[in-house]
């Protein structure tokens, strides 16, 4: 059963003004349960619109989202609902950090859930463990925190509503490499263990490329495609029309596939790539 | 949501009214609405809705617009146009304990919703038509007599025009932590009066942080760039007094001195 449906949506933002535009325009997709989504697009191609109106920060100017079967716009009044089971993390979510310790900062959104002191002091700290926190930041200012403890703080604020769903907009837009790698490998092992669903914005296809089962290319508001990573990424001249880079080892190989080299270009990490051409050299 | 609080709300276009210098804007402005509390008669009110009413339509901009201008003071229009119904003397119209409604209270009312109405939609006609920046630098140069006592006319203005420029981007702000925190469950919307202010915490403190990096990174990236005050300052485009503003202050001075004349030659009714 598919956890997420989209039924030709369309958002327009500030409808009826001189600053009308439109964000989406008929979008449709179906994400199943467990699955790891990637979702890519140049800027301002709707990528970010997308995951809010999934997540019901935004309601649609048209069409209708599911979640699981049920349209989340069914009662407006119960969209909190929505909302818990679809975890948002947004770009640079250090920013919302606002309470006096990392721990009530992280226990916000159980809180509002409405849940017993006993099971959120449990998802908190199970939280924290998951990205990477240590216990003794716990109880210091999250203002004290470095920019990427405090990005873990923040996306640990949203894991711990324990969300079916979770969406994570740009996580490691301005972290440094070894950042962001432990970063995405945290969310990965998160998604692993829980089985949860997880969409994943970003415009690095490095980041999704290792990742993803399947990706979501937008394209001017549009859908251009969804399909498993290897499929999107042996597209790769026409994700480069689209102003979007595949990752620089695909890249690679397609290069030595055109020059003559009988290598599979559909590989997405640089260990896949040694493989690819060792078999390929010792074949010969 | 946030989004449709029209502050800042200059609306670009290529009508007369937007080509005219801030500085003229300004200065009309102010004397329109001294003009139309000087009215003192029908005739002259006429003739200053009828000015204001084409000045309104010069600027292509839809009236609605300024109608909307006016909801926000709509309640302030209602309880002066009553109060002012039964305050005045003159014939007695209608009776009732206390209360009595005469023919110069029934002018004063109408006087007071016109004049105010005006006010509204003449200011809206500045806002309207003259971006924050233009304004900001018609104010600075207005106001720059004003240095002779010592007043910082140039810091005043950046101040607003820095304020001004902000303003969209704090509301941007204010938007993506509103909808951070909904994300988390925040509730807004509901709740008494305590809840709901209680409720803004987790909004307001983020905004207060990320205030105060702005301001400093902005105080950095100007004195990176040697900014130091206004002194031996210049403008790259130095906007002069032309044509289309003395022929807006020549009709308006003309429409002022119909004011005073038709205030003069018919009688008065207030």
């Amino acid at each position: 059963m598919s956890v997420i449906r989209a039924e030709n949506i369309s958002f327009v933002y500030s409808p009826g003004t001189a600053f009308e535009k439109t964000a989406l325009d008929d979008v449709s997709f179906e994400i199943e349960e467990g699955e790891f989504v990637g979702i890519i697009g140049h800027t301002g191609s709707g990528k970010s619109t997308l995951v809010q109106l999934v997540n019901g920060l935004l309601r649609p100017t048209k069409g209708r989202i599911f979640l699981e079967d049920k349209d989340i716009w069914e009662k407006p009044k119960k969209i909190r609902n929505v909302r818990f089971r679809v975890g948002m993390v947004f770009q640079y979510p250090e920013y919302q950090l606002f309470e006096e310790t990392v721990y009530k900062d992280i226990s916000f959104g159980p809180r509002n859930m409405g849940l017993e002191e006993e099971e959120i002091d449990k998802r908190v700290r199970k939280a924290a463990a998951f990205t990477g926190l240590r216990d003794e930041l716990l109880n210091v200012s999250p203002f004290d925190l470095s920019g990427g403890e405090k990005r873990r703080a923040a996306i640990a604020g949203v894991i711990a509503m324990d969300p079916d769903v979770l969406i994570l907009d740009e996580p490691t837009a301005g972290l440094d490499p070894l950042g962001r790698e432990v970063l995405l490998s945290q969310i990965n092992d998160y998604h692993k263990i829980r089985k949860n669903t997880v969409m994943l914005v970003s415009h690095s296809m490095e980041d999704i490329a290792s990742i993803a089962d399947r990706i979501l290319v937008m394209a001017k508001g549009r859908k251009y495609m969804l399909d498993s990573t290897a499929n999107v990424f042996s597209n790769g001249d026409e994700l480069e029309k689209l102003g979007l880079r595949v990752p620089q080892i695909t890249k690679i190989m397609m290069m030595l596939r055109k020059n003559g080299m009988n290598v599979d270009p559909a590989v997405l990490t640089i260990d896949q790539g040694f493989n690819e051409i060792l078999k390929c050299l010792s074949g010969k | 949501m946030v989004r449709d609080i029209t502050l800042g709300q200059f609306m670009p276009g290529t009508s007369v009214i937007h080509k005219l210098q801030a500085r003229t804007k300004i200065v009309l402005l102010i004397t329109l609405i001294v003009f139309i509390f000087l009215c003192k008669n029908f005739i002259s009110l006429l003739l200053i809705t009828l000015f204001s009413l084409s000045v309104i339509m010069m600027t292509r901009i839809s009236f609605f617009k300024y109608l909307k201008s006016l909801r926000v003071i709509l309640f302030i229009i209602i309880i002066t146009g009553l109060f002012n119904l039964f305050y005045g003397s003159g014939d007695v119209l209608w009776q009732w304990w206390q209360l009595t409604i005469t023919t110069g209270g029934v002018y004063n009312a109408l006087f007071v919703i016109v004049r105010i109405a005006l006010l509204m939609m003449v200011s809206a006609v500045l806002t309207y038509t003259t971006s924050p920046t233009d304004l900001t630098d018609g104010l600075e140069r207005l106001m720059k007599p004003l240095t002779i006592f010592h007043v910082k006319v140039h810091e005043i203005a950046m101040m607003m025009t820095i304020a001004l420029r902000f303003i969209p981007v704090l509301l941007e702000e204010t938007d993506k932590i509103m909808n951070a925190q909904k994300a988390r469950g925040a509730d807004m919307e509901s709740g008494g009066i305590i809840k709901r202010v209680k409720a803004l915490i987790p909004v307001l403190i983020p905004l207060f942080v990320s205030s105060f990096r702005r301001a400093s990174d902005l105080a950095m990236a100007m004195e990176c760039r040697c900014y130091n005050g206004g002194s031996g300052r210049t403008k790259l485009k130095v906007s002069r007094f032309g044509l289309a503003d003395l022929f807006a202050a020549v009709i308006s001075l003309s429409i002022f001195a119909g004011v005073i004349i038709l205030n003069i030659l018919f009688p008065a009714v207030l």
